[in-house]
């Protein structure tokens, strides 16, 4: 069976993770910034996996669960913020919380 | 008896005590008999010790009371060393001290701070006899300053008047030159001979160094130092005429018993030191004859009264220098202890006059006071004739031997004996313009005036003249203390010049009582030639030491004090401190608060990082 090369699945992986990256530069939507994170966390799991195959290991797999369970963790984590930063601001616009500015 | 020497600065220093811990709160009268007493006290025990002394014939006597300082090898202690120069000068401190306290009972009479002076006197007669006793340098160091923080404290007494707190400025800061210059030199002395016991010192000194070695020259050089700045001899002078600003006792204090004399007693006291370096010894008598001469000119042109006494003394203290550069130390001393008895008479009458005359200090507004101030009168007559050594009175006999002295020296003997005759001249012309000016002549501006004083004030004043005249006959136990230092040869010194030293005082006599006494010549005519009325301010002007040492010292400090005066030094720290609030703004800068700038800048430091980790 034809494999498909890991340059392809780590360009991808690349892509995502530039994407993701680019999100959370540019959005002002926190939410959406959190969902960017996403993308990021899961572009490197795809490389963890890809690496995993090429090399017939098991920690790639191992890795992405690890990032699995991290990535629900922060979700948790940082919705939770989110509910409060609403509460707090009546607003989920990121650039509204620059007071700590020098 | 002798044991009891102890007793000499401490009944003073006891005195100083009690009268600056009860703060004014006794009465004048207990002040007077502490203040007078305990110097007085301290005289008696001063003459007894004098007759034991002289009685056992001893060469010198040690006492050892306690140890002030021992470290590693160096001890100083509280001892007191007693031979006929340290004899001399006690007696004359605590002698004459004794009288101007007594005076000054009576002449500080309305004072308010009656205690307080009285207090300050007692600590500057112990310091005097601190330094004139002690058997190391560093006890003779103590005493050295000690009289140095009195005399501050005493010209400076009626501080509400701002000038006479800059005079006792001058003062201090000006004999300090000097005191820095001696306590280098003691510690170049510790340093190359690991003691500072007197005594030892002369006697190391004699077996280590060469005539005329390096070491001999700086040493000496240095001591010299101390000794022109308490003396004020050229060219530490200046703060002398200024000191006039304390109350009158004072200047009787600091002019014949205390301070200026110290410099003498010093040089008298390590004259091996200055035997071994006979260039410096040479440079002493040339310093005392450069200042006499100075001196006497500028006298000759002041009009306050007290003014005119201060720069004799500079005058005198010159001789004094000129006898110890020219080796004939007892000669020194012996002029040292008959200048003591006039030139404290000289003071005491002045303030006697000034107070009559309602502090009146000009002496061309004095005029004829003969009838009106008699003890006066007779006081300066007398201690004028001593001044000027007249015949037979005390000043003849101890100007003479230094005259003498001088003449001896080889090389520039003629020169010194010359000039010392000058200067003899002068004082005479000075010191009886002072005396025709203030008792002949029409009444100035104070008529009917009533003497001033009772027997506390009139007492003192007939025993210095007793001593001016007098005092010329007395024998002083030196022989032994300066035994290898005299020249012993007999001068064979023509008649001719016994004639002229004592024909130049007449002469000046005279001179005075043409110009001022009969008013045959006048100074008018004299004065009315540009050049003599530009010498007059020259030379009223002090020479124009101030004006030089204004333009040397003083307004160069004051320069930097006022370039300082914004901090030139902090200038470096404050561009540090510009520097680090600079770098904190800039960083702030990046602080912007916005969370994507931050993961932006997360992101392009990883870039970097993994870019040189991938090129390199």
């Amino acid at each position: 069976m034809e494999s498909i090369p890991i340059e392809h699945s780590l360009i991808l992986a690349s892509i995502l993770f530039t994407l993701g990256l680019i999100g959370v530069l540019t959005r002002r939507n926190i939410v959406f910034v959190l969902m960017s994170l996403e993308i990021m966390l899961n572009a490197s799991g795809l490389a963890f996996i890809v690496g995993g195959a090429r090399w017939g290991q098991a920690e790639g797999q191992v890795m992405f669960i690890v990032i699995l369970t991290l990535a629900a963790a922060e979700v948790a984590v940082g919705l939770g913020l989110i509910i409060q930063m609403y509460r707090q601001f009546q607003t989920v616009d990121i650039n509204v919380l620059s007071e700590m500015k020098g | 008896m002798l044991d009891y020497i102890w007793l000499l600065p401490t009944l003073p220093l006891l005195g100083f005590l009690l009268l600056i811990l009860t703060a004014g709160h006794l009465r004048k009268r207990a002040v007077a008999i502490i203040g007078a007493g305990s110097i007085g006290v301290s005289f008696l025990v001063a003459l007894i010790i004098a007759v034991r002394f002289l009685a056992s014939g001893e060469e010198y006597f040690i006492k050892e009371t306690w140890a002030w300082m021992a470290v590693g090898g160096f001890n100083a202690g509280f001892n007191f060393y007693l031979d006929g120069l340290s004899l001399v000068m006690m007696l004359i401190i605590t002698g004459i001290g004794f009288l101007i306290h007594l005076y000054a009972t009576g002449y500080m009479a309305d004072d308010p701070n009656y205690s307080r002076f009285f207090s300050y006197m007692n600590l500057f007669v112990a310091a005097m006899l601190m330094l004139v006793l002690g058997d190391n340098l560093v006890v003779l160091y103590l005493g050295w300053e000690g009289v140095g923080l009195c005399s501050y404290l005493l010209i400076g007494f009626w501080y509400t008047n701002p000038e006479n707190g800059y005079a006792a400025r001058k003062a201090f800061v000006v004999t300090r030159v000097g005191d820095t210059s001696m306590a280098i030199g003691l510690f170049l002395l510790f340093a190359s001979l690991g003691t500072l016991n007197i005594q030892d010192i002369l006697h190391a000194a004699e077996m280590q160094w060469a005539v005329g070695s390096g070491l001999a020259v700086a040493v000496s050089l240095l001591l010299l130092g101390g000794a022109v700045g308490k003396s004020a001899q050229l060219p530490l002078q200046t703060w002398l005429p200024d000191a006039m600003a304390g109350p009158t006792p004072i200047s009787a204090l600091i002019h014949a018993a205390t301070m200026v004399t110290a410099g003498v007693y010093l040089i008298a006291r390590t004259h091996t030191l200055f035997e071994m370096a006979p260039l410096v010894q040479t440079l002493i008598a040339v310093i005392g004859l450069i200042t006499l001469l100075m001196a006497g000119f500028t006298a000759l042109t002041q009009t306050d009264i007290k003014r005119i006494l201060a720069y004799s003394t500079v005058s005198q203290i010159g001789y004094m220098f000129l006898g110890l550069g020219a080796g004939a130390w007892s000669a020194a001393i012996f002029h040292l202890m008959t200048h003591a008895f006039f030139k404290a008479l000289l003071f005491l009458a002045a303030g006697t006059v000034i107070l009559s005359l309602h502090h009146e200090q000009n002496i061309f507004n004095m005029g004829g006071k003969r009838k009106q101030l008699p003890v006066s009168f007779y006081s300066f007559l007398f201690g004028s004739l001593a001044l000027t050594a007249f015949p037979f009175t005390s000043g003849y006999f101890s100007k003479d031997e230094i005259l003498l002295g001088a003449l001896a020296v080889d090389g520039l003997g003629w020169w010194l004996w010359l000039g010392g005759v000058m200067g003899a001249f002068l004082t005479s012309i000075y010191t009886f313009r002072l005396f025709f000016v203030v008792f002949f002549g029409e009444s100035g501006r104070h008529d009917n005036v009533k003497e001033f004083g009772g027997w506390n004030m009139r007492g003192p004043l007939f025993v210095l003249m007793a001593g001016s005249l007098f005092a010329g006959f007395m024998y002083l136990p030196l022989d032994i203390v300066f035994s290898q230092g005299e020249p012993h040869e007999e001068h064979h010194v023509s008649a001719l010049i016994h004639g002229i030293m004592i024909v130049v005082p007449l002469l000046g006599i005279g001179i005075a009582y043409l110009f001022y006494g009969s008013r045959k010549l006048s100074t008018a005519r004299i004065m009315a030639s540009p050049f003599a009325q530009r010498l007059h301010t020259f030379w009223f002007n002090g020479w124009g030491m101030d004006t030089l040492y204004n333009r040397l010292f003083v307004n160069p400090f004051l320069w930097l004090a006022r370039i300082n005066e914004n901090d030139i030094v902090d200038k470096i720290y404050d561009f540090l401190i510009m520097l680090s609030r600079i770098g904190n703004r800039l960083i702030v800068q990046t602080q912007t608060g916005y969370l994507r700038w931050y993961a932006l800048t997360v992101a392009t430091g990883l870039v970097f990082i993994i870019t040189l980790g991938i090129l390199l």
